[in-house]
Formats: structure tokens, sequence, C-alpha cells
């Protein structure tokens, strides 16, 4: 194929994505699991590249999480969705960014279903108007936060401070890129790279100097799938599903994992514990596990924030072996200071040692 | 499982990179067929064996033919070599034979077999 028709091909795979007055909703559980990615998220627009980032501190849930799990009418749910806009009008934003990949599908759904039945739309307006007395503009954009990062990359490459880049060999880090099922899967025109080539994480990846691993299971879902996990019982079908990840992936020798989903990289970095301790395995080299980051953790490493500051103390496998490959100055006794006033390593919490 | 409240499950999905397809090749080499079996379970519903037991011939083309082997090893066992399944084929499958050859071929292949 002629470059001239792979770029008219590929220009089908590209999604807008707005370049400032952002509308920035968080999700339920990355708070709870790696609070510093969104906080980073936020640093990096803002301090960094000079953004205009607003966050409503009445947003709520966009129950999305009770959706896919089976509690939550799909009515409810966009009236809840309605109201969020509605915060978003009333602050004078138009470009939608959440944080949560289940949040972008569900949003994505619903704006979905609003096109293609407008009397649905018009119920859920009327059901707002008469629960809250609120209306609402749907966004004139909707990106996810993987994407403002992503249309940024080169912006962020221009003032990192590292690279992806084995400061031992000089060779790039082998990195898999992990997409959450909820980005493209189930609309794949919204995702950059569409359900087929989601390019989202692989472009920030080239960008930042790091090699983009392709291995057989790259598309396969994580595990997290809400009905797997909420039943404790149903776990190990969760586990499952990463341990085949695992191995597919293990005899490219990847350095590290990059996600951009709140569950992936849960359970992509706390699997491995699971795992080791039930079977005694290790994914990673030199009997380590394989170090999980989200897109914001990485984009912070590489600008130079402090990793204790991005929250890394908060995973399970160890993060350290990538800092060491790449070359990021960090002090090991300040890695539980948000746990420990005197600094000290809390040893209940000492795991993967 | 006591420590976590659940344990890991086994994958299934059918890999035939790694399944053991040599208890099928045999099979067809010595009876060409049973290639022919539409598995359309005729053998099953006929067989005095599985009317007492989890026994299904049916079931075990199909594993066999998947190259999945735990099961088949260890229900083969229950089929009585009566013949009435033989006699029900619709597609002219000698299945007594199949079920001799795949005991052969176990032993061959398998030591842990019978």
């Amino acid at each position: 194929m002629k470059n001239e028709g792979k770029k008219a091909v590929w220009s089908e795979y590209q999604k807008e994505i707005a370049d400032d007055k952002f509308f920035y909703v968080r999700s339920c559980i990355r708070q709870n699991f790696f609070p510093g990615s969104e906080v980073a998220f936020l640093r990096i627009l803002k301090e960094v590249l000079g953004k205009d980032v607003y966050e409503h501190p009445c947003h709520t849930t966009c129950s999305g999480i009770g959706y896919h799990g089976d509690i939550v009418p799909f009515e409810t749910a966009m009236t809840v969705v309605a109201r969020q806009f509605a915060l978003m009008t009333e602050a004078g934003y138009e470009n939608y960014v959440p944080s949560c990949i289940t949040s972008f599908g569900l949003y994505t759904e619903i704006l979905d279903t609003w096109h293609h039945f407008p009397e649905v739309e018009k119920k859920i307006r009327k059901n707002l108007k008469e629960a809250t007395g609120r209306e609402f503009e749907a966004p004139k954009n909707l990106a996810h936060a993987s994407d403002v990062i992503f249309k940024f990359r080169k912006e962020i490459a221009a003032k990192a401070k590292y690279k992806l880049i084995n400061k031992n060999t000089g060779e790039p880090l082998r990195v898999v890129d992990h997409i959450g099922c909820h980005y493209a899967k189930m609309f794949p025109s919204k995702g950059v790279g569409g359900a087929e080539y989601p390019y989202v994480l692989a472009g920030m990846i080239e960008e930042w100097g790091g090699q983009v691993i392709d291995y057989p299971e790259r598309r396969h879902c994580c595990g997290f799938g809400f009905r797997q996990y909420l039943v404790q019982a149903n776990r190990g079908f969760s586990v499952a599903c990463s341990k085949e990840k695992f191995e597919s992936m293990q005899p490219f020798k990847p350095d590290m994992i990059i996600t951009n989903c709140p569950g992936c990289p849960m359970f992509l970095d706390r699997w491995q514990y699971v795992i080791n301790e039930i079977e005694g395995k290790q994914y990673g080299q030199n009997g380590e596990g394989i170090p999980v980051f989200t897109y914001e953790e990485v984009a912070g490493l590489v600008l130079g924030f402090d990793p204790w500051d991005l929250g890394l103390q908060m995973h399970q496998t160890d993060c350290e072996p990538v800092l060491d490959k790449i070359g990021i100055e960090y002090s090991p006794e300040d890695k539980y200071k948000l746990n420990s006033l005197n600094h000290s390593q809390p040893k209940h919490l000492v795991v993967n040692v | 499982m006591d420590k976590f409240g659940f344990t890991i499950s086994k994958g299934r999905q059918i890999n035939y990179d790694q399944n053991d397809r040599r208890i099928y090749n045999y099979i067809i080499e010595n009876e060409p067929s049973f290639r022919n079996c539409i598995a359309c379970g005729g053998c099953s519903g006929s067989c005095s064996a599985g009317n007492f037991t989890r026994f299904s011939l049916r079931e075990l083309n199909i594993l066999i033919n998947r190259g999945e082997n735990d099961l088949p090893r260890t229900n083969l066992k229950k089929c009585m070599l009566c013949g009435k399944c033989t006699l029900i084929c619709p597609r002219g499958v000698n299945t007594r034979n199949v079920v001799f050859l795949a005991k052969q071929a176990f032993k061959r292949f398998d030591s842990y077999a019978f």
C-alpha cells in the first residue's frame, strides 16, 4: 500500500480531542487504587501544559460500576449522567474528560443512545428537571483523560527529564500497553486507533522513547470485568484472565506494563502478587514481578516528578526496577512517608521483597 | 483458597499449539470413518454405559479431536464395547473400533493410561 493510502486509512481511526478548557471528572475507584494518578494528570495539564481544567465538587459517580454490575437500570444511569452534564453546562465548559474508562464507555453509550433515540433523551431531560431542576447541554467534545495525554504526548516529550530507555544498555524499555475494554471495544470510532489498532498508549510509549511489545494476548481483557470480581468466589476467573496475559507476554521479557483503565493496573498489579502466593510464579525478570503503571504515572516519571508523589508506593508489585533502569532519582527511605510520620517502613505492608 | 477465598480458575481456551492430537491422529489413521462423525449424539443416546455413568462417545469424539485428552483417558474405561452405537450411527462410523483404537492409542502414547 502506498504511504498516501496508509495515511488515508489511518485517518479513519483518529478522533477529535479538544485542546483546552476541560471539565474533568474523577473515577470512583482510581482515587482508592492509585490516588496519585489523577493528581498527576491535573498537575501535568495545569502546571506543565498550562491548560484550563475544572473539577466540580458536586460531581458524583457516573453509576457505571452499578450499571455493569447489573444493579443500576440504564434509565437511572442516564439520569445520573445527565446531572453530570448539567454540572458541566453550569460551570461553562463543553469539553468533558472522564478519568475512568468505564465512565467514558458509559457516556459514549448514552450519547449514542440519545443520537439514535431522541425521545429517550427527551425523557431523561424531563427526569432530570423534575428530580433536580437542572438542564444540560451534551458535551461538544468527549475524550478520555488518556486521549488528552496522547494529544499532548509530544509537548510532554519536549519537556521530559527522562526517556523510557535503559540507561545501562541504551536500549528502549520493552513496554506492554494494555487498553481498557470499555475504551474502544464497544464504540471503536470513539477511540484513537479503534478497537483493532488502539494507539492511545502505544503513541505515548513511542514518543517517550520506549518500545511497544506486540504479543498474542495483547487485546485480552485483564479480568477486571465487574461481575468477575464483585463476588469473591468468582475472582478465580478474574485471575485466570490476567494469568493468560502474563504467560503470553512473559517470553517477550517486558520491562513494564502501562494501562489507561482504573481496574486494569489494579488487577494486573495485585494479581501478580496473588499468583505468586498461590503458585509461586513471577513473570518479570530476575525473579521479580512486572511493574504496572498508569499513563499519568509514566508521564509524571518522564517529566521528572518524584515517584512517591505519583503514588508509586501504592503498587503491590515494586516499581523500583523500572526506576533504576531509567535512572530516575528517588529516595528509598521516603517511600512510605505517607503511611508513617517517622518514615519507617511498615512491616505489615512489605510484599514482593 | 484459605488465604484469598478463591483459587485460580483453569483457562478454558482451546490451545491447538499445546494440545496433544496424537490420539486423534492414530484413530483416523486406522479408522478413517471417524472423520465422518457429525456429532449428532446418536451414539450417546443409545449408549448402555451412558445410561448409568457420565460416559458420552460424542463428548469424547469432540475432546479427542481437540487434543484435550484428560476426560477421554478416564471415561473410555466405562465403555463396555456392546456396539449399539455402531448400529445406530447415521454416518456409518465404526464407533466400537474408534473406542478400541482410542484405548490402544492411550496405551501407546500415554504410559499413565491403563
